[in-house]
């Protein structure tokens, strides 16, 4: 139990008769899975700081979809897709921003097909803006020195094409940025994607994760960072299947910049 | 009898040219067995496209020996079909060099004709090394054995000697215009092949004039052949790479396509007003087949991939799932795709064109499901195909059918979708706890 977090869902803010700046939508890993909940504290720690407006939609928010959707399974994304829609829309929410680069792409991508039109950003895009805007301001010394490689994950990078704003976030740090042979455009998947995430894989000599820690650890890194909740996870048992664990640790660019801030 | 070599040169050219068309008739006609895709929109971005990708050859050169060699024989391929132009003009007008009253620029033409037969064989000469003795490892993946190896030579080895019978068929005729022989006007500038001229020394002008006609007709002929060959072949891609980049996808890659079949079940679910127990009326369509288990399920688009598909290997180099050693490779994807709407293809000109069902289909006779679920979705494939083939699409397509025709998804997948049903995630907490994390 850390200090509290301000946030408030749509609710709140309908009973207020308010609109937020912003929603913040949090995913199901986001909510549920222990490592990435400290990812979304960590985010919120940021915009609370930055006094950002933002809405949660809370106990209304339910599945994207999207990892029924990469399995084959379009009938229930669609439904899924349908009752977020009619919620986001009842709010007439106009903007969107997460921490989970899978939520973003279907988001942004596949929802205004079915109605569902809005302005998604990812967390490092909007943390980027709340700097150049100056609402936020990220500086100190508690990573200088130390060597951070970025894994790209696959639906911000290569899906979307936002290589960018993550890079700027860790510059902000003061730390040395190092990257991987494969990078941006080119860089390996973690392992999780296309529904992986939720089983075994198939037959074969190596595990995805452990071989995209092996690009990662060839940079010879204090730190991975990365910007998904699943290669997160990936990234974090690639490290244990290398016995690493006690001198590389993953983490999320929110996280990084929330602890340079010593939030 | 003097017109005989202008009559014989004509019907090589109609069979030649009119097979080519026979073939490209059968191709459309099996592309379009593909489902219709509307691929009217961006127009302006479709054409910049293919003049990057296609023509200006961006994506090959990501990989810089392949990309350089490639650029030489693609150049030579499109310079050298001036060249051929000339000779077919001479064919059928039993005239010689009929281009050479350009003068300098002939000169200049010619010569740059040769440096580019030069660099050809050199490029050549570099693939066959790659692929048989330094046997780089996207060539030899299981699905490159028997023919598609055969077929990788093959098309090495027919370039290599046009090109030589290029470079012979110049050799002998500046031979023949330094002798001053009948017809063999003085034209053109032989930079490459006067280093072969030194062999025919001492030869008679009747031995020439054999040596350069047997060259011509061997070029012009190996030239028709191989413009046959083409629709036996992965090297359809020098025809099919440009609509195949003009029709490749302009939205984000990481953007899948709604399903329309199913946003209207859905719709229909969701309506309160609807009926749940109204029977279908009479004259309803049969209900759509969701995803695909054949190539008739694919759409056209997807279907043009396969033949342009060159078989390179590079999507597969690049596949995290190949990577690590599973069975999925995004080029067997579309060679099995090709290889199936053949056999389609085939059952239709056997049978007056209509398809008989001969119990075999593109799921499980081709593609097996463990190839499909192991993919990522990382649209790794996808980003290193160098004439926009999308591998991932085809798979996602196959995936929907064993889901949703099929319910035969892997049992942990099944257990991660019925969590989403029941409680709005993948795993199976409260939707009523999806705020903890605050208080935590």
């Amino acid at each position: 139990m850390s200090e509290q977090l301000k946030v408030k869902t749509m609710q709140e803010f309908m009973a207020e008769g308010k609109q937020p700046e912003i929603l913040f939508w949090v995913g199901s890993a986001g909510s549920y899975d222990d490592r990435a909940k400290k990812i979304s504290r960590a985010f919120v720690k940021l915009l609370n700081k930055a006094n950002v407006d933002f809405a949660v939609l809370g106990t209304e928010e339910s599945s994207t979809g999207d990892v029924a959707k990469r399995a084959g399974n379009e009938f229930l994304f669609q439904m899924q897709a349908m009752m977020n829609i009619e919620l986001l829309n009842g709010y007439e929410i106009k903007r969107i921003v997460t921490c989970d680069p899978h939520s973003f792409n279907t988001l942004k991508n596949e929802y205004p097909g079915l109605g569902g039109k809005y302005d998604v950003v990812h967390h490092t895009q909007y943390l980027k803006e709340l700097i150049d805007n100056g609402r936020l301001t990220i500086d100190g010394e508690v990573y200088k020195g130390k060597r951070i490689t970025f894994h790209d994950p696959c639906y911000l990078g290569r899906a979307n094409s936002v290589f960018e704003a993550p890079r700027e976030l860790l510059s902000k740090t003061n730390a040395d940025l190092v990257e991987m042979k494969r990078h941006k455009k080119i860089a390996l998947c973690c392992g999780a994607g296309g529904a992986q995430m939720f089983k075994e894989p198939e037959k074969g000599d190596m595990d995805v994760n452990v071989l995209r820690t092996k690009d990662a650890l060839e940079t010879q890194p204090n730190i991975i960072a990365t910007g998904c909740p699943y290669c997160n996870t990936m990234m974090t048992d690639g490290i244990k299947a290398h016995e690493k664990e006690d001198t590389v640790t993953v983490l999320d660019v929110a996280e990084l910049l929330a602890n340079s801030q010593g939030l | 009898m003097e017109y005989l070599p202008n009559i014989l040169f004509v019907i090589a050219l109609v069979l030649g040219i009119g097979f080519f068309t026979r073939n490209v008739k059968k191709l459309t006609r099996n592309i379009k067995l593909g489902k219709d895709v509307d691929v009217s929109d961006n127009k302006p971005q479709r054409w910049r496209n293919m003049v990057r990708i296609a023509l200006g050859q961006t994506k090959m050169v990501v990989r810089p020996v392949a990309g350089l060699m490639h650029i030489f024989v693609y150049v030579g391929f499109i310079i050298i079909n001036i060249e051929v132009l000339e000779i077919i003009l001479d064919g059928i007008l039993g005239t010689h060099r009929l281009f050479a009253p350009l003068g300098t620029l002939y000169d200049v033409l010619i010569a740059s004709f040769e440096v580019l037969a030069l660099l050809v064989i050199v490029a050549v000469v570099i693939f066959w090394i790659r692929r048989n003795i330094i046997k780089l490892q996207r060539f030899i993946k299981p699905e490159m054995k028997g023919w598609p190896k055969t077929d990788g030579n093959l098309i090495l080895y027919i370039e290599f000697v046009l090109m030589i019978l290029f470079l012979t068929m110049n050799a002998a005729d500046s031979q023949l215009q330094q002798l001053g022989a009948a017809h063999y006007t003085e034209a053109g500038a032989f930079p490459i092949s006067q280093f072969i001229m030194p062999l025919f020394d001492g030869l008679s002008i009747s031995t020439l004039i054999t040596i350069e006609r047997t060259a011509w007709w061997l070029h012009i002929l190996g030239i028709l052949a191989f413009l046959n060959y083409l629709y036996y072949s992965k090297h359809l891609h020098i025809l099919l790479a440009f609509p195949n980049t003009y029709y490749g996808k302009t939205s984000p890659q990481g953007q899948f396509n709604n399903l329309e079949s199913v946003t209207n079940e859905v719709k229909l679910m969701m309506d309160p007003s609807a009926d749940p127990y109204a029977v279908p009326p009479e004259d309803a369509p049969e209900p759509e087949k969701f995803g695909a288990s054949d190539v008739m399920d694919l759409n056209w688009v997807q279907l043009l991939n396969a033949y342009t598909c060159t078989e390179c290997g590079r999507c597969t180099s690049e596949c995290p799932a190949n990577q690590t050693g599973k069975k999925l490779s995004p080029r067997k994807i579309m060679m099995d795709t090709r290889d199936r709407l053949e056999e389609v293809g085939k059952i239709m000109d056997a049978n007056k064109g209509e398809f008989v069902d001969d119990g075999k289909q593109l799921l499980n006779d081709y593609i097996t499901p463990e190839e499909l679920w192991a993919c990522t979705t990382c649209n790794a494939c996808v980003q290193a195909c160098p004439v926009s083939i999308d591998p991932l699409s085809i798979i996602v397509e196959m995936r929907r059918y064993l889901v949703m025709e099929q319910s035969a998804a892997p049992m942990e997948l099944n257990n991660m979708m019925s969590n989403i049903e029941n409680n709005g995630a993948p795993w199976p907490y409260n939707q009523m706890d999806r705020l903890n994390w605050v208080n935590e």
